[in-house]
């Protein structure tokens, strides 16, 4: 039975405060003055939740490429003009889409890649060998997660911008910053590796690294023991626990490190937006940006939104089927000593 | 049994190094791509580095140590940019971060507890669509919010005319959002002016954050055995009581996780305030990390940018040993 049937009469607040919260039916219906009430404020923050939402996609469904003189929240016309647009043409530069797509998944899928591979070794050690250097190297792994992301970028920006290749005429070519060319000549740029992907790729994983042994550390501690005692007791050494238990069993924390680690870098701007000068290298994040605000005087907001709806759908997409072990990988397996 | 005994046999030695061996291939790299540059950055935070010293780096010849000259200047505000103060800043950024949580704990609790009164109709739709901002990336959202709150043809105003002409007022609002200087409220906060954008930036930020907190609420309530509510209520206790004295306390060791990974979130929270006010107007919502990459990225003194994040290291630092303890003394309360 409702504890609130008795309820003496509150002032409104206490009473959505005071529902029975245990979540379960007992078969007693709501009074229908309180369900309308509650129904009211759902539905306001219903409408709350959609303004945004639906805003930006019934912009993204219009042809119109005047800047929205009125409130439109529900689309009068159904035109993907502004998806074949950003499809065809994203930028003011003549690269392709497909070229800005390759360059974002690539830098999320390999960052998130790299970082998982070479991570979970390292969270296995943690997790499992207690070792004279442990609390040492764990406190030293959890340094750089203190600083943000734009802390790393200036040293990184320094000195993956000192690696440079350079032609230096007649055939020869030297990389700096250990091999010049000779006589003192400058010689022409053909690489440098702060300006690339791959630099901006280093840049992320450097970031990218420690979050993910803790991360992983977190869940591997999760593992019972049991398991390699019963292993070893039928002669598996570490090698072969560690390959065929443990990785094993962690292979779904794994995906859905890697995950939060695709997030998060298909997002990824500060570094990008600092290394990269080449249009070609540009990722979807950045040209989103371009297309906003004070840099987007001639960019039709149609055109703006369907970029953001294309944005947004694989993290959504990613989110919505993951939802429950992101947000218990977040709050639980996370960050814990 | 055979191999166990091999196993046994192994060299003292051998087995020692083995954690080590397993850490080797994360270390190497973060040794040359985390702990070099982390290191390279106290170095340079030391000298008077700028562009003109990209090529040759340490080996410059002009290059100058001058010692705490960048620190001192960032603490005293000498440095040649306008409306610049670190502590303003981070009074504003700590401000920024505690009035986000304030709000969207207390809120997504609520929600929860709203959505979870028996009987109420649609309430798996209300779930399911609520997550929504959840889904969405932050980077996205970010931009969504910067164009609707544009002054001239942002949604925002365009709602604020539609509702300020069912009761009479024909004239259009005309809110400058993003850069009108004088605060609304005067003296809110002493020291710190909050401008109409720091509003924008909470209304954006409320919008993306409550759910999250909801969510987490969602899970936690309904661990929350329901013979608890009815025992109290047989004992009479009112509704209102059981909340406080049921729900509050029972709920508590679930958000207070929330409220502190929340609360490090948005200290850092880079992304809403590049995209939608650029730190601005006049450096009033500038947050630390958005400060940090306006020095390097668009002043590229990075002698100055590498000395602030050093400094904000030790804020990180400052904040982590707090929220620790917060989060340890909930710990115990939830034990006791």
């Amino acid at each position: 039975m409702s504890a609130n049937s008795q309820t003496p009469k509150k002032n409104l607040l206490v009473r959505f405060l005071t529902m029975n919260t245990s979540g379960q039916t007992s078969g007693r219906d709501l009074p229908l003055w309180r369900q309308l009430l509650t129904q009211i404020l759902c539905l306001f923050i219903l409408f709350s939740v959609m303004f945004p939402i639906m805003y930006i996609v019934t912009l993204s469904l219009s042809s119109k490429t005047t800047r929205p003189s009125s409130l439109q929240l529900i689309p009068t016309e159904i035109s993907f003009v502004a998806y074949k647009q950003v499809l065809d043409h994203p930028t003011g530069n003549p690269v392709s889409f497909i070229q800005l797509l390759r360059n974002s998944v690539g830098l999320s899928v390999g960052v998130g890649l790299v970082a998982l591979l070479v991570a979970v070794t390292a969270a296995y050690s943690f997790s499992r060998f207690n070792f004279k250097m442990r609390e040492v190297l764990m406190v030293l792994v959890f340094i750089p997660l203190l600083m943000p992301g734009v802390g790393l970028a200036t040293p990184l920006y320094l000195l993956l911008n000192q690696l440079k290749v350079v032609d230096c005429g007649q055939g020869v070519t030297a990389l700096l910053p250990w091999f010049a060319c000779d006589g003192g000549l400058k010689g022409r740029l053909i690489f440098n590796l702060r300006d690339s992907l791959l630099g901006v790729g280093i840049a992320i994983t450097a970031g990218a690294l420690p979050f993910a042994i803790w991360n992983l550390k977190g869940y591997l501690d999760t593992i019972p023991k049991e398991l390699e005692e019963a292993a070893a007791i039928d002669g598996a050494d570490t090698n072969q626990t560690f390959w065929k238990i443990i990785l094993p069993l962690a292979m779904p924390q794994l995906a859905v490190t890697f995950f939060i680690g695709f997030i998060g870098n298909w997002q990824e701007f500060v570094t990008s937006w600092l290394f990269l000068s080449q249009p070609k290298d540009y990722t979807l994040a950045m040209t989103l940006y371009n297309m906003t605000g004070q840099y987007a005087s001639s960019i039709p907001w149609n055109r703006f939104a369907a970029m953001a709806v294309i944005v947004a759908l694989p993290v959504a997409v990613v989110y919505i089927f993951l939802q429950k072990q992101i947000v218990g990988g977040l709050t639980t397996g996370g960050v814990k000593g | 049994m055979e191999l166990a005994n091999k196993k046994i046999s192994g060299t003292k030695i051998k087995r020692n190094l083995l954690p080590y061996y397993y850490l080797v291939p994360a270390f190497l790299i973060m040794g040359v791509i985390t702990f070099y540059p982390l290191i390279y950055q106290v170095i340079i935070s030391f000298t008077n580095f700028e562009t003109k010293h990209l090529l040759l780096g340490l080996n410059s010849p002009e290059l100058k140590f001058v010692g705490l000259k960048n620190y001192i200047d960032i603490f005293t505000g000498a440095l040649p940019v306008e409306n610049f103060n670190f502590f303003r800043v981070l009074e504003f950024n700590f401000w920024w971060a505690l009035s986000n949580v304030f709000l969207h704990v207390p809120a997504g609790v609520l929600i929860a507890v709203m959505l979870n009164t028996e009987g109420l109709w649609l309430k798996k739709l209300y779930r399911a669509l609520y997550i929504l901002p959840v889904v969405v990336p932050p980077i996205v959202v970010a931009t969504v919010w910067r164009n609707i709150f544009d002054e001239q043809y942002g949604a925002m105003n365009q709602l604020l005319t539609s509702i300020s002409i069912l009761f009479g007022h024909l004239d259009p609002v005309h809110l400058r959002w993003l850069t009108e200087y004088k605060p609304p409220i005067p003296g809110f906060l002493p020291g710190a002016p909050l401008t109409l954008a720091y509003y924008a930036m909470m209304i954006a930020n409320f919008w993306l954050g409550w759910p999250l907190m909801s969510v987490i609420a969602t899970g936690a309530l309904q661990s929350i055995p329901k013979d608890l509510y009815e025992a109290a209520a047989i004992d009479g206790a009112t509704g209102f009581q059981q909340f406080r004295n049921i729900t509050i306390p029972l709920l508590t060791p679930a958000m207070m996780p929330a409220a502190v990974y929340g609360f490090t979130i948005t200290f850092n929270l880079f992304g809403l305030v590049f995209f939608m006010t650029g730190g601005g107007p006049a450096r009033s919502t500038e947050l630390l990390v958005t400060f940090a990459y306006n020095l390097v990225r668009n002043l590229r003194w990075f002698g100055v940018a590498a000395a602030f994040a050093v400094i904000i290291f030790f804020v990180a630092l400052v904040v982590l040993l707090i929220t620790n303890r917060i989060t340890r003394a909930t710990q115990s309360y939830s034990e006791a």
